[in-house]
């Protein structure tokens, strides 16, 4: 476990925008190593605004490796080792990835383009996901995998900032030009003036509750079309998400909401019977190559373009962060110095 | 004789989607490893045009190619000739991609709605890419209502099976020497877009092929060679098949006998 330090270096103190997911780990690691630090959040305390309120919050960089580069698998296995290290209590039950028997062809193309699992028969399946029997012939298990509840991690995250001496200001819409000394910019897609390159992708996502269907881990609907995750949130609450929409447009849409329910439906006819708590839809900031960047220009430090995989990088990114503000330490893949 | 399309000449014979490939950096050096000069995108989910999907569609801008705008997911006439409508004002292009689905889960065209709707768009003044079946009524009926291109699939979209119906595709292209034509949907090799080069089709459309591959960069540098590669055997003029051997070294007047021992 990592210990409190106990002797404040007395260096200048540091500033945070953004009180989501990458600005919360990333005030947590300086706070923790004994640094003064305040983190801005525009919205109020419920994060509602904040794109990290609607993730899906899966930790699984074996998965994500179906479509992302190397480096994020890289961040995401140190990231892994932080979550497990700050929040011993996050769950790793692994993932399950299934398909049905007509998209066979993605589904095989899945398991070429990832590692780190096993591959289960029908029985397989049905033994890690009672609910699941008889619904799918194969499945891989990703055994390593976790996932954090983010509406819940958020709240933990602000308390333990807190507990090391760190202030958080809800309500607090800032530039980091207006403050001194040392900033670190985690606005997501609020800091687009600042970073012209910044898209945002939107992704929108269902909460549902169920007392038919039970499942102790996220569960990857691997589709041609419609591809889906279903992440169990604790008292027969699932989420579904998520939509990739090329668009920043906010809500969510008809043809979305069908799409996802109607995956759902295909993985177990019971989710018809489930009742529908929330629709919601979140924009990811993301770079023109949808990797992460830790911009460093004149003090001011920007940490953005997490895009689908806020969770999985943040405490990486923040370590990364942290090495560069304590040593000077340069992450060649990730930072770039002006 | 280069390709051409209404009165547009390009050099490329392979035109190319704009989705799912893993990054919009990735979509931009596929696009430019492939070569192509005309790229389709789907006007609902990726550029609905104001401030929406405005990022995105600056990042196809930059590649100066000609985009074909599709009228992708549209189920009904009504909703495919609305969709052409806003992609022309959108676009600032009378060039659309006409699709008309008859069936969500096999995506398979309405070829009855999309004469329709090829009718109705080519009066308003649309430039007319149907995509249909590999029908030869249906594509009679196209170029009847004035479409100069008629784009029949290989096999359902994103099904990677190449050309499941040569003789039907070989038949079209025998019916309509003066159409230009191009196979689209259903692609998943390279020999695939070659098989429809050296049929005599003047270009192939795809988009999964490349998109979905582990390197989309090389598949679309494969492709490229492989459009490349059929279009040259077809102008070069490709042997027929034959039933039996055909040894190229005249055997006539060889005592054959004498090599049995």
């Amino acid at each position: 476990m990592y210990q409190s330090s106990t002797s404040p270096r007395g260096q200048s103190p540091i500033s945070i925008i953004g009180a989501g997911v990458a600005g919360a780990w990333h005030a947590l690691l300086l706070a923790q190593s004994g640094r003064a630090v305040t983190l801005h959040e525009r919205s109020d305390a419920t994060m509602t605004q904040s794109t990290s309120y609607w993730a899906g919050g899966m930790l699984a960089p074996w998965c994500e490796a179906e479509s992302t580069e190397p480096v994020i698998v890289r961040l995401g296995l140190r990231s892994l080792t932080l979550w497990r290290d700050y929040f011993p209590d996050t769950p790793f039950n692994g993932s399950l990835v299934v398909a049905h028997a007509r998209d066979r062809a993605d589904f095989e193309r899945f398991a070429r383009l990832t590692s780190g699992y096993r591959r289960l028969d029908a029985q397989g399946v049905s033994e890690i996901e009672p609910s699941l029997d008889g619904r799918f012939r194969e499945g891989l298990f990703y055994p390593d995998e976790g996932h954090v509840e983010p509406r819940k991690i958020l709240g933990e995250l602000h308390a333990r900032i807190r507990a090391l001496g760190g202030s958080i200001e809800f309500n607090s819409a800032v530039e980091p030009d207006q403050l001194d000394g040392t900033v670190i910019d985690c606005r997501g897609l609020a800091a687009r003036q600042a970073q012209g390159e910044l898209r945002g992708v939107k992704g929108e996502l269902i909460l549902i509750e169920s007392d038919e269907v039970e499942l102790s881990r996220p569960v990857r609907l691997v589709h041609p079309r419609f591809p889906l995750y279903i992440i169990p949130r604790g008292g027969g609450r699932f989420m579904l998400g998520a939509t990739s929409l090329e668009t920043e447009s906010a809500g969510v849409s008809v043809r979305s909401a069908l799409e996802l329910l109607g995956a759902a439906y295909a993985v177990h006819p019971a989710f018809a019977e489930a009742r529908i708590l929330e629709f919601g839809s979140g924009l990811r900031p993301a770079f023109p190559d949808n990797l992460p960047r830790i911009a460093i220009k004149n003090g001011k430090i920007a940490v953005n373009g997490l895009y689908r995989h806020g969770f999985l990088l943040a405490p990486a990114l923040a370590e990364l962060t942290l090495g560069y503000v304590e040593r000077g330490t340069i992450d060649n893949e990730v930072m770039q110095c002006a | 004789m280069p390709l051409t399309f209404y009165g547009k000449t390009f050099a490329s014979r392979l035109l190319i989607g704009t989705a799912l490939y893993p990054s919009p950096t990735i979509m931009q050096s596929a696009i430019r490893a492939s070569a192509a000069e005309i790229v389709t995108v789907s006007l609902r989910r990726e550029a609905a045009g104001g401030k929406t999907g405005d990022a995105f569609w600056n990042l196809i801008r930059e590649l100066d190619v000609t985009v074909l705008p599709n009228t992708a997911g549209c189920r009904s006439v009504r909703e495919a000739v609305t969709t052409a409508k806003l992609a022309r004002e959108l676009f600032g292009t009378s060039w659309i991609k006409l699709e008309v689905i008859a069936d969500n889960d096999t995506l398979q065209p309405d070829v009855v709605g999309l004469v329709e709707a090829a009718s109705i768009l080519i009066k308003d003044g649309f430039e007319v890419f149907p995509y249909c079946t590999e029908d030869l009524s249906v594509a009679m009926r196209l170029v009847d209502a004035g479409c100069k291109v008629v784009m029949p699939w290989a096999a359902p979209i994103g099904s990677a099976r190449g050309i499941i119906n040569p003789d039907a595709l070989k038949l079209l292209r025998d019916r309509l020497p003066d159409v230009s034509l191009v196979v689209d949907a259903g692609l998943g090799a390279p020999s695939h877009a070659a098989r429809a080069l050296e049929l005599g089709y003047d270009a192939v459309l795809l988009n999964t092929a490349i998109a979905r591959a582990a390197d989309p960069v090389a598949m679309a540098k494969a492709f490229r060679a492989g459009v490349e590669a059929g279009r040259t055997a077809f102008e070069a003029g490709l042997m027929e098949a034959r039933d039996f051997a055909s040894p190229s070294t005249p055997v006539v007047g060889t005592p054959f006998w004498h090599a049995v021992s």
